[in-house]
């Protein structure tokens, strides 16, 4: 029996925290948007396709994706240094690879994309949040996608598999303790664009945790789409 | 911040305009964008605000920690301001350059402030040359479209103004993630908000766009508190290549008086406005 | 445009089944699918399908009008910056005289502002041309900078929105494709009111009964008297 029987926030195993997904909150980047689970909030903003400086980093077959993922200071209870850390430099990556697997930048050779992720307050989960705001942006951007993105964190709390962790979780430690699985998928084809584990799991457990965190992501989806739909929509009813 | 591609006949314009008496948005020369506020945006900082000049966007948080006291200042608290202009916040920001804009920034919104005196630093003492607390404010530009020093000194203030002081457990001696009711300890008197001048043309210019920053001669930015209803410098900068003529400083200054009494009791309310 | 035609999609969405329907500008074929790559207004005109982009910056194509500023002058040409991902260059050959090489500056000098026909779109340039008539160098007025996806609103249906202005406002207008519009009135006051028309339909591109809304507004700021002034931008 699992020591975790019942979440801190009642919320049922397989349940997402409350979304709410806005887009063009910047109106005077080429794209924004903010996502926010529960009491996690990202924003993303999307500055490009601009030149890229210096020319030597230009590639002249196609554009380049650049991300920067940072916290801010005051995001969460243990005030955090401003600027890069080893933490915020790894998670830009893996960001930048996620987003890099659907984003085509070949129209845009020497070109650079950037996409600047922040995250005003925490509640676990700011990587995946800050994936889907970005991906978000990037559409509201213009850039060429294959598909969109939509990432969740699943873990595991002693032994019971949840969806969209919460900081509480995340810090649970009786038995076997809590595992952080953050994954991302692309809408169409289901692809895993993002997977990172830190804990313990079986690879049957972990079967099921990738199953879960595909059901959830269509629920971040479906407020992604709803989201760039709803930035668009009334701009055409007329004419 | 600088960088923006401005033709000869936008300047010519600009500068016309302003010889004129107006801009090329309408406004007046010392009128200020609207200004909106929202108080709240982290759950986890002692205060957080997101404020809106026009559409320059900015927000500012509170975080307080325990620190050893400065050797020549032990029954006192320390303070610390720190300002990201992120590249995100302009197409003008450049990645991985020195953000001297930002430093500058950050360090003349903590002179307005700690010259002011209006964080009561006594009050912040725990125990007098071991405990002290530690007050962090930290600023992130969200979009620049000009004067975001303005705009970042009254986030900052209305941060600081909203400031809840956390739990403090006195026998572990460290502070529980819980805020209290008690406010940061703050001398209201004291408080002294910053406004940033431009000599454009002729004129000196308020809350200055891009455009019209781009054609500035110098800038200065005056940090002004109330000294029993009458204004009283705490700070000031002057930025920019051009240098100020006699003339020109008088002008400023008849301008910080008219403009210090319609604004400050503004400020008072932003500041103070909230849980008063 | 038919109801269909109105759809927003988003990349990956598909937008039609079919082996005989052909992907064209932000879509590509899956399988039997033709599905969007880009967010925007779906679009099917007999078989090809399009995604329109309804945001993001302006992308330069073939025949564009845009207007931008001299900002590096070269041996042979002029780098013109018009708000894109790169800078546009206007070679010596594609202005409507002779320059001798060494008095590039005479003619069109740093800062100078400018309005020109792209007609080369290269993987590491955009070519512009001013050797067509209405093109050449921008003297007077002003010059204000609007998000490049509302220009169609502000052009209006075959010019009927721009023209609403010119006639009611009495100033000139010439509006780039890039978002960077161009006014030229009488007076100050003038080219000040033309400006928060336009930014009042960029502001309000999202509206019903815009066309309404605008007249109404150009009301309220209260007409001016004045001539109707000939497009000059070709001088």
């Amino acid at each position: 029996m699992s020591l975790y029987k019942e979440r801190f926030d009642g919320r049922a195993f397989d349940e997402v925290r409350p979304i709410r997904a806005e887009v063009g909150i910047i109106p005077s980047a080429d794209g924004s948007a903010v996502f926010e689970t529960g009491g996690t909030r990202a924003i993303a903003v999307v500055r490009g396709p601009r030149t890229l400086h210096p020319q030597h980093m230009q590639n002249p077959q196609k554009g380049i994706l650049r991300v920067s993922y940072g916290m801010m200071p005051f995001s969460v209870w243990d005030r955090i240094r401003p600027g890069p850390s080893r933490r915020s430099e790894e998670i830009s990556k893996v960001t930048e690879w996620a987003l890099s697997s659907v984003v085509d930048l070949s129209e845009f050779p020497n070109t650079v994309v950037d996409v600047f992720i922040q995250i005003p307050q925490a509640d676990a989960g700011t990587r995946v949040a800050g994936i889907n705001a970005a991906a978000m942006a990037l559409a509201d951007a213009g850039i060429p996608m294959r598909e969109m993105i939509s990432a969740i964190a699943v873990g595991k709390v002693d032994k019971t598999l949840i969806v969209d962790v919460n900081k509480m979780e995340e810090d649970f430690s009786e038995g076997e303790g809590s595992t952080d699985i953050p994954m991302a998928f692309t809408s169409r084809r289901k692809n895993i664009a993002l997977l990172q584990l830190d804990g313990k799991i079986s690879t049957d457990e972990l079967k099921k945790a990738i199953e879960m965190g595909k059901v959830a992501c269509e629920k971040v989806l479906e407020a992604q789409v709803e989201a760039l739909k709803k930035s668009k929509s009334k701009g055409i009813e007329n004419e | 911040m600088s960088d923006v591609v401005i033709s000869n006949i936008q300047r010519k314009k600009i500068l016309e305009c302003i010889a004129s008496g107006k801009r090329l948005d309408g406004r007046a020369l010392d009128e200020y964008r609207k200004i909106e506020v929202e108080v709240g945006i982290s759950k986890n900082a002692e205060a957080s605000v997101r404020l809106r000049l026009g559409k320059t966007e900015v927000l500012a948080g509170v975080k307080l920690g325990i620190t050893e006291p400065y050797p020549d200042a032990p029954d006192e608290g320390t303070f610390m301001t720190n300002a990201e202009l992120h590249p995100m916040a302009s197409e003008y920001f450049e990645m991985g350059r020195p953000r001297i804009e930002a430093i500058e920034l950050a360090r003349v919104i903590d002179r307005g402030i700690r010259e002011s005196g209006f964080i009561d630093m006594k009050k912040l003492c725990i125990k007098e040359g071991e405990k002290v607390w530690q007050v962090f404010l930290d600023i992130v530009a969200l979009n620049d479209d000009g004067n975001m020093l303005d705009a970042a000194g009254l986030a900052a203030l209305i941060a600081l103004g909203n400031a809840k002081m956390p739990k403090f457990n006195e026998e572990e001696g460290k502070i529980e993630h819980e805020l209290t009711e008690e406010p940061l300890p703050l001398n209201h008197e004291a408080m002294s908000f910053n406004m940033t001048f431009h000599k454009i043309g002729n004129q000196i210019v308020v809350d200055v766009g891009p455009e019209e920053e781009a054609v500035s001669d110098y800038r200065l930015s005056i940090a002004v508190g109330d000294d029993n209803g009458k204004p009283r410098i705490t700070a000031m900068q002057k930025g920019k290549e051009g240098a100020i003529s006699s003339e020109d400083m008088e002008k400023i200054l008849k301008l910080v008086e008219v403009k210090w009494k319609e604004m400050f009791p503004k400020v008072k309310e932003y500041v103070f406005g909230n849980g008063k | 445009m038919s109801n269909e035609e109105r759809t927003i999609v988003v990349p990956g969405e598909t937008l039609v089944s079919g082996n005989d329907y052909l992907p064209g500008d932000g879509a590509y074929r899956d399988g039997k699918d033709v599905v969007a790559q880009r967010f925007g207004i779906k679009n099917i005109s007999e078989k090809l399908v399009r995604v329109v982009p309804v945001s993001g910056t302006y992308r330069p194509r073939k025949g564009n009008t845009i207007i931008g500023v001299v900002v590096d002058i070269t041996f042979n040409g002029w780098l013109i910056d018009f708000g894109g991902a790169q800078n546009a260059f206007l070679s010596i050959s594609e202005v409507p005289r002779y320059i001798n090489k060494g008095e590039l500056r005479d003619f069109l000098d740093f800062g100078d502002a400018v309005v020109v026909k792209v007609w080369d779109v290269k993987s590491r340039s955009v070519e512009v041309s001013m050797k067509m008539r209405g093109f050449g160098k921008l003297e007077g007025g002003m010059i204000i900078k609007v998000n490049p996806n509302k220009v169609p609103r502000i052009i209006g249906k075959e010019g009927s929105m721009v023209k609403l202005l010119k006639n009611s406002l009495g100033c000139s207008i010439t509006v780039g494709q890039n978002g960077y519009v161009w006014i030229y009135g009488k007076s100050l006051e003038d080219e000040i009111k033309t400006k928060k028309v336009i930014e009042f339909i960029v502001d309000n591109a999202t509206s019903i009964g815009l066309t309404e809304a605008v007249e109404k507004y150009i009301h309220e700021l209260g007409e001016s008297d004045f001539e109707i002034i000939e497009e000059n931008t070709d001088k």
